[in-house]
Formats: C-alpha cells, structure tokens, sequence
C-alpha cells in the first residue's frame, strides 16, 4: 500500500501523519489525530459540518486530500477560541442561543470566522452567503445569523 | 483499493515529465471537488492522482490584447471576486458566484469544471456565450487550442485526450454593443446544482441583433450552444412575435430528462422562460 507522510499544523500545534492518497482531510483529522470538533456529515461537500479553516480559507474538509493539505495550517472551532477565552462569535453563539443539537455549529464558527477576518462589519446579507455551504438541520438559521450579526457590529478591539 | 499513488509537481517542468511518463494512468485534479467524492463512493479508483493546484503557471486571470485569460487552476471564488471578471465578463461572474457554496468555491478550478464536463457545469454556459477557447498541453510540451463549443463531446466526455491539460481558458473582451445575461434555475439559493440555465450574449445594432449566443445547460448531455434560436434572432429586430418562435425552437432543441431535480417537461418549459427573460434582461 502507497503512504505519504504528511505534516500540518492544526490550531497550532505540530502534527504528522501517515497517509494513503485517497484519505481526506477528515478522515485524518478524526481518525489519526482525535480532532472531533470536526464532524463527519455527508462526505461530499454538501452539508459542511467538516468546515476548517485551510490557509486562511474555508473549506470542506471531506473535499481536500489530507495529501492536499500537508504544510499547511488548518484551524478549527477550537483553534478560534476556548471555553476560558471564547472568541466573540462563540459568546455571541451562546448569547443568542445560536445552538440548537450543535451539530452545525463548529462548521458554523469556522465559516463565520472567515468571513468575520475578511469582512468586519459583514451585513445579514452577506453573513447568510457566508454560511450558505454549512447546513443546519435544526434549521436554526435565524438565531445563527443573528449571533454573527452581534459579533461582526462589535469587532474585537 | 488503496494502491492510488499521488504526485504535486510545483512547476510546468516537473509537470510535463510527470505526464510524459504517466499518461495512461494519470487523472489530473486541481481543487479535487469532483474526484474525491467519486472516489468515496467507489466510483473512481485513479491509478495515479496529478494535482495541478500549486502550478502558480496555472493560477492567474490576465486581460490583454482584447482577451481575457484566465488560468486552468484558478479557484472559481477567485473568479467570482475578480474585478476584472466582473467587467469583461460579468455572466461569468455571477455564474462563479452562483456555483455550490463559497466552501466549494475555494476550492473548485475553472478547469475542473470544464474538464468534468457535466451537463450542469455552472461556468461552462456563460464561457460558450463568450466564444471560449480552451488551451490544452498535451504531452510533449505541445499546445493546442479548441473552441469551447466543440470540446463537449458527449455526457462527460471531452476532447481531452490520454496526458492533456487544460491550461487556460480565453474569451474575447465583449465589445460596447454586445450585452449578455444569465439565469441559474436551481432548487435553493444556495448550493444548488442547476435544473436548467441559460447564458446569452447580444450584439445589438440599433434594435437589430448582429450576433447572438444563446447556451443551455442541464437539458441535454452536454451544456450546449443553441445554434438554431441564434440564428433566428441574428439580423432580426427582436420582437414579442420573434421572442414566441425562439422559445418553441428552443424546446425542439434541447433533450432534457427527468430526474430528482426536475421533472423533462419543467425543464423544458423553463428553459423557455429563461430564455425570453434573458434576452429581456440582456436588452435592457
């Protein structure tokens, strides 16, 4: 069997692995290095629960080659924030009652984060095209964007 | 199963040896949004995976000489922020914007969505509209250039030959008479794979049309020019009565079928609507 070796870094910290060419992203991000924040959905791009953040763009993790993915950075919902020191979205998540299951939410967050990075004081308009490939099945749409709308009208200092 | 090798080669050098030894067994990607869920669900089992995606040669949108250039390896959310897609070519543009979801967008290519060749393939329509030509590398560090309208050979099926290469995709810049337009019918705003499209390009004289480009997608095997409703309009003032027989040439000529997205006679139907709303919007 053909492996490749791989090196990332995720959330900040180093880590490595041996990976064939058809293993995703996903599968290594679970399956080697016990990063769950990372869901497995639909493993075809539809449902974006696997949302990381891939040199500072968002992307389905299911949809990018592990292989892809050697040296570089990948940060998750944990890499945004911690339950000492959340970000300003994971606060304004749990203001607005933003999680229903949480199934959705990491993708949710990495996806709002981008947009957030890219686009500070991002409208409800633009917020909803954000978060267009991040499915939510509770279909609690309205309370995710109102939380993102909280975060991007009060930007951290 | 877990025999498939995979090679990065970072420049046209690397590239072209790759290829030149590995013609009969490589499958190039660049985003890989179109392989990798064909390879989960046992589709797919590539012998050799040759990833494009960090051939910087590859990955540019360049306007020069009265073209537009646009790299093979160049993500359609860059196509979709591009000032000067949106310019030269703003169907392109708003078709780039319409494709799956911005997760998809970073990391699906123009060339992939070419190469792929789906019916439904979002940036193919306005491209035919815009007179297309495709770059190919074939093996041996030779180039050739195909019109887009006849790289479609069938459903999935393309012009590509054992080890090509899209390299680029060219377009003529639109001159100040010519206007175009774009409908995506999809189930959803968002992520939506289209039940049927329409890309129309104009060249207006006064209220005579010189030259029209009319392209429809997911209602035949291939997303197709529609040669005979541009021919009915090209020299003709366009009218309301005009308007009726392009949509009933245009229902003989498409193929639509029925599946979980649509039913043939929607698809037929709209396909109509779209067409006149386009010409409509492209006019006005």
């Amino acid at each position: 069997m053909m492996t490749y070796s791989i090196e990332t870094n995720v959330n900040g910290r180093p880590r490595a692995a041996e990976v064939t060419a058809r293993d995703t992203l996903l599968d290594v991000l679970r399956d080697h290095w016990d990063v769950f924040e990372v869901k497995n959905g639909c493993e075809q791009g539809d449902c974006g629960v696997c949302t990381v953040i891939l040199s500072g763009k968002a992307v389905n993790a299911c949809l990018t080659l592990a292989v892809q993915a050697n040296g570089k950075d990948v940060v998750t919902a944990k890499g945004i924030g911690s339950p000492k020191e959340p970000h300003l979205l994971q606060t304004k998540f749990v203001e607005h009652g933003a999680i229903q299951c949480g199934f959705c939410t990491p993708g949710m967050l990495t996806s709002a984060k981008v947009l957030l990075d890219q686009n500070p004081k991002a409208n409800r308009q633009e917020i909803r095209e954000a978060i267009a490939g991040n499915l939510c099945r509770c279909t609690g749409y309205k309370k995710i964007v109102d939380a993102i709308e909280a975060a991007a009208a009060k930007p951290e200092s | 199963m877990d025999n498939t090798e995979y090679l990065r080669p970072s420049n046209l050098k690397e590239l072209g040896q790759i290829m030149a030894g590995h013609k009969n067994r490589a499958t190039v990607i660049a985003g890989g949004t179109n392989l990798i869920p064909q390879m989960r669900n046992g589709g797919k089992s590539p012998e050799l995976i040759v990833d494009i995606g960090d051939i910087q040669d590859f990955s540019f949108i360049m306007e020069d000489d009265g073209f537009i250039s646009i790299g093979a390896a160049t993500t359609i959310a860059e196509i979709a922020s591009s000032d000067i897609v949106s310019t030269f070519s703003p169907i392109l543009a708003s078709s780039a914007r319409e494709l799956g979801n911005p997760l998809i967008r970073n990391r699906a290519t123009i060339g992939g969505n070419l190469a792929n060749a789906s019916p439904c393939a979002d940036t193919a329509l306005p491209l035919l509209a815009l007179d297309a030509v495709i770059r190919i590398l074939s093996p041996g560090d030779k180039t050739r250039n195909v019109v887009l309208n006849n790289f479609f050979h069938g459903y999935r099926f393309t012009d590509l030959g054992k080890g090509e290469i899209i390299t680029r995709i060219i377009f003529p810049k639109p001159d100040d008479e010519t206007t175009g337009s774009q409908i995506k019918i999809g189930l959803r705003n968002a992520a939506a794979i289209s039940v049927a499209s329409i890309a129309v390009m104009l060249t207006m004289e006064g209220k005579i049309c010189r030259k029209a480009r009319i392209a429809a997608g997911s209602v035949a095997p291939i997303p197709m020019r529609v040669s005979r409703v541009e021919q009915l309009l090209e020299n003709q003032e366009i009218s309301a009565t005009l308007l009726e027989q392009c949509k009933a040439i245009m229902k003989k000529e498409i193929s639509p079928i029925s599946d979980i997205r649509g039913s043939a006679e929607y698809r037929s139907y709209v396909t109509a609507v779209i067409l006149e709303r386009n010409i409509q919007r492209a006019l006005s």
